[in-house]
């Protein structure tokens, strides 16, 4: 300790030099995060200073006379992503649970590669793949027999059309599939070993010990997988353009064309001329990313905490 | 009548059982349909080599290729790991050495929550900070989106790959009299290096498939240009505008650049699948 003492200053203050530089360095995240969000806002502020809060609310999209409103991309987002999610979470689920299986090593490994993979393939590709193969599909065969059997209830009704927002959200489901099975697998697994013996030991089957004991267990991480999965259906942006239709209305059929936030950014921000209308459409980004930016900070709280718990 | 009730138990056992696996089967059904529809319809434009060679030709003109749109995404996604690549693998660094501190728990969320920001609203970011100031899209816009992108992956894999180095590495350098930075930086980072290049490769999968980002940034590009000064293509640029179009020639391109894309980004996937397989080998050394 006391040679420590004696040793030349240079050497002592080196440490804190190499903490203070990586530091430094250490802020291009929280800078590039804040920087986003200010940028965005000072972009869009033209268009948040004349429709105010309205601008949320109102369902109008009329760029020859400046009438601005986010209501039907708002619709549209929530409802391709709310479906996405009532798609993919039975299977994603249903994937975790295979992936944690104790057993059946080979199954595994296909399984957990294939998953992967498909969390691997660019958003520009499904796009291209739900463009020319899913969306004729899924017109002739589930949207015209649906629609014309049940064509009464409201959100079935007809016309279909090819592209819509119900094969869009097909889209998203598959794509969302990938953060859905990984987080669950990972809760999954982080559930007590000695709860599934017990209940194992006690005789229930392995269906009773999964849905009564490990699925309860890991209820809170899988609520929050679903919540980073929700994260990333909103802000999907290329696949969801090519099948949606593009049409800014809120539809009364899930088989009629939609539009979303990140779509009509996509379409319409570089032939937006004037001052209102890329304003308007730079504040759909901010209500966009503002939306994924809580939504993420709520899944990750979710998961965590579940991990906390069980460690 | 027990046996009644354990009979049924058994019967809904099976039943939830097939209905897991069966679930678990249609989740890679669509893995397979978009892989061998790519195969199928990208073959007929991609087995020709004047595709890799060739620039976009007008609708009609054969012999079309898209060589410029290969390069292009080559330059964007190299700029953009020169650029997230240090600066992540450092910030990485310091949320190890220094994890206890306020500042790194900050700049963790930071990450995390920027992993899950939209890509589209990247792109605006770098269209109104980069495009708007100078007057034109180019490929150096676009390589700064692409490095928005990559910047939370390569921190987060980094401090991944670092914090699973054993103790007693870093215990046994700080006991031979080596300062901080030369135990981190010359003892550490080498030894967690394999875990670090799987994450810097796999962001560079995401940043080469991204469309979003550089539909106002890099823009796209019909000629040969490899100046990232001037608006630059890109692979999926092509897919995403040749798919739109009616014509069935410019959609066989795109499928052609589908599979081109998909190849590439399923290679560096791979690859980094390789180099994390050594680390954990080396890790076993240890």
């Amino acid at each position: 300790m006391i040679e420590a003492r004696r040793l030349p200053a240079r050497v002592r203050r080196a440490p804190e030099r190499f903490r203070l530089l990586t530091a430094a360095v250490s802020v291009a995240a929280p800078a590039v995060l804040v920087g986003i969000v200010i940028v965005l806002y000072q972009e869009a502020a033209p268009a948040i200073g004349r429709f105010g809060v309205g601008f949320l609310v109102t369902a109008n999209w009329n760029p020859v006379t400046l009438d601005f409103g986010a209501l039907p991309f708002i619709y549209g987002t929530v409802v391709t992503s709310a479906i996405a999610i009532a798609v993919a979470l039975p299977v994603g689920v249903a994937v975790a649970m295979v992936l944690t299986e104790q057993g059946a090593k080979g199954l595994r490994g296909v399984v957990g590669t294939g998953i992967e993979l498909l969390a691997a393939i660019p958003s520009v590709v499904y796009g291209i793949w739900a463009l020319y193969v899913l969306a004729p599909f899924v017109f002739s065969h589930v949207e015209v027999p649906l629609s014309s059997r049940f064509g009464f209830i409201g959100f079935l009704s007809g016309p279909p059309r090819q592209t819509s927002l119900f094969t869009a959200s097909l889209v998203l489901a598959v794509m969302i599939l990938p953060t859905l099975s990984a987080v669950s697998r990972d809760v999954i697994r982080a559930v007590p070993k000695g709860l599934r013996e017990s209940s194992v030991a006690l005789g229930a089957t392995w269906w009773e010990t999964n849905w009564k004991v490990v699925l309860p267990a890991a209820r809170a991480g899988i609520f929050g997988a679903t919540v980073l999965a929700l994260g990333r259906a909103l802000g999907e942006t290329i696949a969801v353009t090519m099948v949606i239709g593009n049409r800014p209305e809120i539809p009364a059929s899930i088989f009629s064309p939609a539009y979303t936030l990140a779509s009509v950014i996509a379409n319409e921000f570089t032939e937006a001329t004037g001052q209102i209308y890329p304003a308007a459409l730079v504040e759909l980004g901010l209500v966009l990313i503002l939306v994924a930016f809580t939504v993420n900070m709520v899944a990750l709280l979710l998961v965590r905490r579940t991990a906390a718990i069980s460690a | 009548m027990r046996r009644a009730r354990n009979h049924w138990r058994g019967l809904k056992n099976t039943l939830a059982l097939s209905a897991v696996y069966a679930l678990t089967g249609l989740a890679l059904v669509p893995l397979a349909l978009v892989l061998g529809y790519t195969v199928v319809q990208g073959l007929p434009a991609a087995i020709h080599p004047e595709f890799y060679l060739n620039v976009e030709r007008p609708v009609g003109i054969p012999g079309a290729g898209i060589a410029h749109a290969i390069a292009g995404t080559g330059i964007m996604v190299g700029l953009a790991s020169l650029l997230a690549i240090p600066v992540g693998v450092v910030s990485g660094v310091h949320l190890v050495e220094y994890a206890a501190g306020r500042w790194a728990s900050w700049v963790r969320l930071a990450a995390d929550v920027l992993v899950g920001a939209p890509s589209i609203a990247i792109g605006l970011f770098g269209y109104v900070l980069f495009v708007a100031p100078q007057h034109h899209f180019s490929g150096l816009s676009g390589a700064i989106a692409l490095a928005v992108l990559m910047l939370p992956v390569v921190i987060r894999t980094t401090e991944g790959a670092v914090a699973l180095i054993p103790a007693s590495l870093r215990e046994s350098g700080l006991a031979l009299g080596l300062p901080r930075w030369r135990v981190a930086l010359q003892l550490v980072l080498p030894a967690a290096a394999p875990g670090v290049i799987t994450g810097a490769l796999l962001a560079m999968a995401r940043a080469a498939g991204e469309t979003a980002p550089l539909l106002f940034t890099g823009f796209g590009n019909r000629s040969w240009n490899l100046d990232p000064t001037q608006p630059m293509s890109a692979l999926p640029l092509i897919v995403y505008h040749d798919a739109l179009t009616p014509y069935p020639a410019l959609q066989q391109q795109a499928w052609g650049a589908a599979l081109v894309l998909v190849a590439l980004v399923l290679v560096i996937n791979l690859a980094s699948r390789w180099v994390l397989r050594r680390q954990i080998r080396l890790a076993g050394q240890l």
